[in-house]
């Protein structure tokens, strides 16, 4: 059994899952702000996660000093999710495995040195160089950490968070890692959202984290039941039939069983999702539609928002879906553990 | 499903190779390389895809590709838009389907490693934004195929695959973690075939990365040298068909080689410098070879990461020495990077097909432009190609990050 020990969250509601539940529980869509960028009159909406109450302690990390956004969205939800186990993690009493997904990755970073390329390759920082590179966050993860083990950051599209549960269930399942946290975050830059402005100009970019936190034991109150085959979008299966394979891939639902979906509330972009799934009888729950398009972290919020559902109670099982933006349509199950 | 609860006990199966392309700027194809390999040739040149006058270094190992791409599945318009990162990874893909002949692959798993996809295409896109605001021509294309997850629903969707895709991006370890990560689906039974690589396309962004580290050697990549001074860049794609011993022997089919252990670890010493004494690669080889039950002695070649930067190759040859301890004198270790450069993302998956063909051969590849190796190296490095009679070699790869990866390979019988 694949048990949840903990989750974490920093989304534009803040920093933390009571803040993420506070808003999801409200109901009310986070204002978005304008973000300008060369060349254009016409500012980006966009939800940035706000700053942090108080500055967190880990920022003082040596290898957080000059970090992104990213990373510190992917470490803040990491701790919360790992909670009391950090110090056994800190003294090597637990061998624990990283899966970070990502789809845009450290953008912000990227976009500058690229600038200083163009301008004069000759002085382009080389501290930017390396933050620039996909895996920094889990590698500043692991450093923060202190863990030395199996640690990959996965590429794709939102439903590379689900995939990242899956691999983490088999390091697990194989014994390779006692612990496992699977993390998604991505950060807020104007090249983004004006890629996003391309194909869905209602959309409104997100940025931040989110953090599940597995075993294969313990005495954890929700388990991992299962996740779908990641049902690719090709030629022969368009997305909206992909999103349906997803659906029946995942069996029936239980009464009641709540579903954390990935609508934007936009009707053309949310079409394929709301297909698939429009004879569902639980309640839906749609964090984008509060927080904005997080890409790999709303995918994270959708599965923290339901975890987050079962620990309370509220909830036997919850039902996470996932209709990535140009890959594959992925869903996942949790349950909560009779003991 | 990817993982349902439902408890599934495998006894661990045996993974074999049944199928291998690769594409260098040494050439196209296994024969290619395989010549150029065992020559000793050396394929670094002038850049000539994007603008280095105003880099420190202006050489890299850039891949000719041949035009035209050879057909596929892929509509005419579908291949039109292909960027050239997705172009070395269908070449070294169906090189490697045409050798194992698998039928209806429509329920392989792709799993693959890189670190930039198609990073060009992002790079295109922003230019654009800087030089040309209002103009949007191209620029969706752009932003969709410059995700590594486009390059590899091509290959999906040209060679009629099934997927899922996994893509490990884990820096200069991608593709030994990607062909680990396959091993690790096989072994533990949750699929029958995969088909595994890594590719990786020379970027601007990317090359000035490296020459802004001052990374890069403004005279000869040497690895292993005394004097080394950097690495070279390199491009490609190496792609493996894996499978399970019990399916490919069910099938006839001809077995190029088994990959019978996969280590890795994390080094978290610093963002983009080893541990100096290599622990996190001492730790992943003696993973690797663990998990094969084979102890050092038996290990007949070692392929190293070997980059040519004078920290990387210090701290490989500190985890080499400790991992083999008295055998370190009788393990030949090459790097072959002088050959072909870094390929960063595929480097591991190259370096993979490496290992396959000197197994094949017995022949033990050169690490090119080596003069008076480093006194740090206890165990002999290939000066010249050799041929030799061993079972097992082992590929290492370290990358940015701290990630490291060893692949241990087995010579079929």
């Amino acid at each position: 059994m694949i048990q949840v020990q903990g989750f974490g969250a920093v989304s534009p509601a803040g920093w933390g899952v009571p803040a993420l539940r506070s808003a999801l529980s409200a109901g009310n869509p986070i204002p978005a702000r304008d973000l300008s960028y060369p060349g254009s009159d016409a500012p980006l909406r966009v939800r940035p996660t706000p700053p942090p109450a108080t500055r967190p302690e880990f920022m003082a990390h040596p290898r957080l000093r000059r970090t992104s956004p990213i990373s510190q969205y992917a470490v803040a939800a990491a701790l919360e999710a790992v909670g009391s186990d950090l110090s056994a993690i800190r003294a090597g009493e637990l061998r624990l495995g990283i899966v970070f997904g990502v789809m845009c990755g450290c953008v912000n970073y990227s976009r500058r040195f690229y600038a200083e390329v163009l301008q004069e390759p000759a002085t382009a920082s080389p501290l930017l160089f390396p933050e620039t590179v996909f895996n920094a966050p889990a590698s500043h993860l692991s450093a923060l950490l202190g863990t030395r083990s199996k640690c990959y950051t996965l590429m794709g599209d939102p439903g590379v968070f689900l995939q990242g549960l899956a691999t983490a269930a088999l390091w697990l399942h194989e014994g390779q890692v006692d612990r496992c946290l699977v993390v998604s975050a991505e950060e807020i830059d104007w090249l983004i959202a004006a890629a996003l402005n391309l194909f869905e100009r209602r959309a409104v970019l997100a940025d931040g984290a989110g953090a599940v936190y597995l075993s294969a034991m313990g005495e954890a109150t929700v388990e991992l039941r299962c996740v779908t085959d990641a049902h690719l979008f090709t030629r022969t299966t368009p997305r909206e039939m992909a999103a349906r394979k997803a659906r029946e891939q995942l069996g029936p639902a239980s009464p009641g069983e709540p579903l954390f979906d990935g609508t934007i509330g936009v009707a053309d972009a949310d079409s394929a999702e709301a297909e698939a799934w429009d004879n569902w009888d639980g309640p839906r729950i749609s964090p984008k539609r509060i927080l904005g398009e997080g890409f790999s972290a709303a995918a994270a919020w959708q599965t923290v928002a339901a975890l987050d559902s079962l620990a309370s109670g509220e909830h036997p099982s919850a039902v996470v879906s996932v209709v990535g933006c140009n890959q594959q349509a992925i869903a996942a199950r949790f349950c909560r553990v009779r003991r | 499903m990817l993982f349902d609860s439902l408890p599934q006990i495998n006894p661990p199966r045996r993974v074999v190779i049944t199928g291998a392309g690769i594409i260098t700027s040494l050439g196209t194809g296994w024969a290619a390389n395989a010549e150029g390999f065992r020559a000793g040739q050396t394929a670094i040149g002038p850049v000539t895809l994007f603008d280095v006058t105003r880099q420190r270094v202006k050489v890299a190992g850039e891949v000719r590709l041949p035009d035209p791409m050879p057909k596929t599945n892929l509509t005419r318009s579908q291949a039109r838009r292909m960027d050239r990162a997705g172009k070395l990874l269908l070449l070294a893909a169906r090189e490697a389907l045409e050798q194992c002949q698998w039928s209806a692959p429509h329920n392989v798993p792709l799993i693959l490693g890189t670190t930039s996809g198609g990073m060009s295409l992002g790079e295109a896109f922003y230019r654009q934004i800087i030089q040309r605001p209002h103009s949007t021509r191209g620029q969706p294309t752009r932003v969709i195929h410059y995700q590594a997850q486009r390059q590899a629903l091509d290959a999906v969707e040209a060679f009629s695959l099934g997927g899922p895709i996994t893509i490990i991006a884990n820096a200069c370890a991608s593709g030994a973690n990607a062909i680990g990560h396959a091993w690790q689906v096989l072994r533990a039974g949750r699929a029958e075939r995969v088909l595994t690589g890594g590719y990786e396309a020379l970027c601007q962004l990317v090359f000035a990365g490296f020459d802004s580290l001052q990374a890069l050697s403004p005279t000869v990549c040497r690895p292993f040298d005394a004097q080394r001074d950097g690495l070279a860049i390199g491009e490609g794609a190496g792609i493996l068909a894996l499978e399970t011993l019990d399916h490919a022997r069910a099938r006839g089919a001809r077995i190029l080689g088994e990959l019978a252990g996969y280590g890795s670890a994390t080094d978290v010493h610093h963002l983009t410098q080893p541990h100096p004494e290599g622990s996190a690669a001492l730790s992943s080889m003696q993973a690797a070879c663990q998990t094969a039950g084979v102890c050092p002695s038996r290990v007949g070649y070692i392929n190293a990461h070997g980059t040519g930067t004078p920290l990387n190759d210090s701290a490989e040859a500190a985890a080499i020495n400790a991992w083999a301890g008295d055998h370190a004198a009788r393990v030949n270790v090459s790097s072959t990077k002088g050959a072909i450069g870094h390929l960063l993302g595929a480097a591991g998956a190259v370096e993979a097909v490496a290992c396959l063909m000197a197994l094949n051969g017995q022949w033990l590849p050169p690490n090119a432009n080596l003069r008076a190796p480093d006194p740090v190296c206890r165990f002999p490095i290939v000066r010249t190609a050799q041929d030799r009679e061993f079972e097992y070699a082992l590929s290492n790869s370290f990358g940015f990050g701290g990630a490291n990866a060893s692949l241990l390979f087995r010579r079929w019988p």
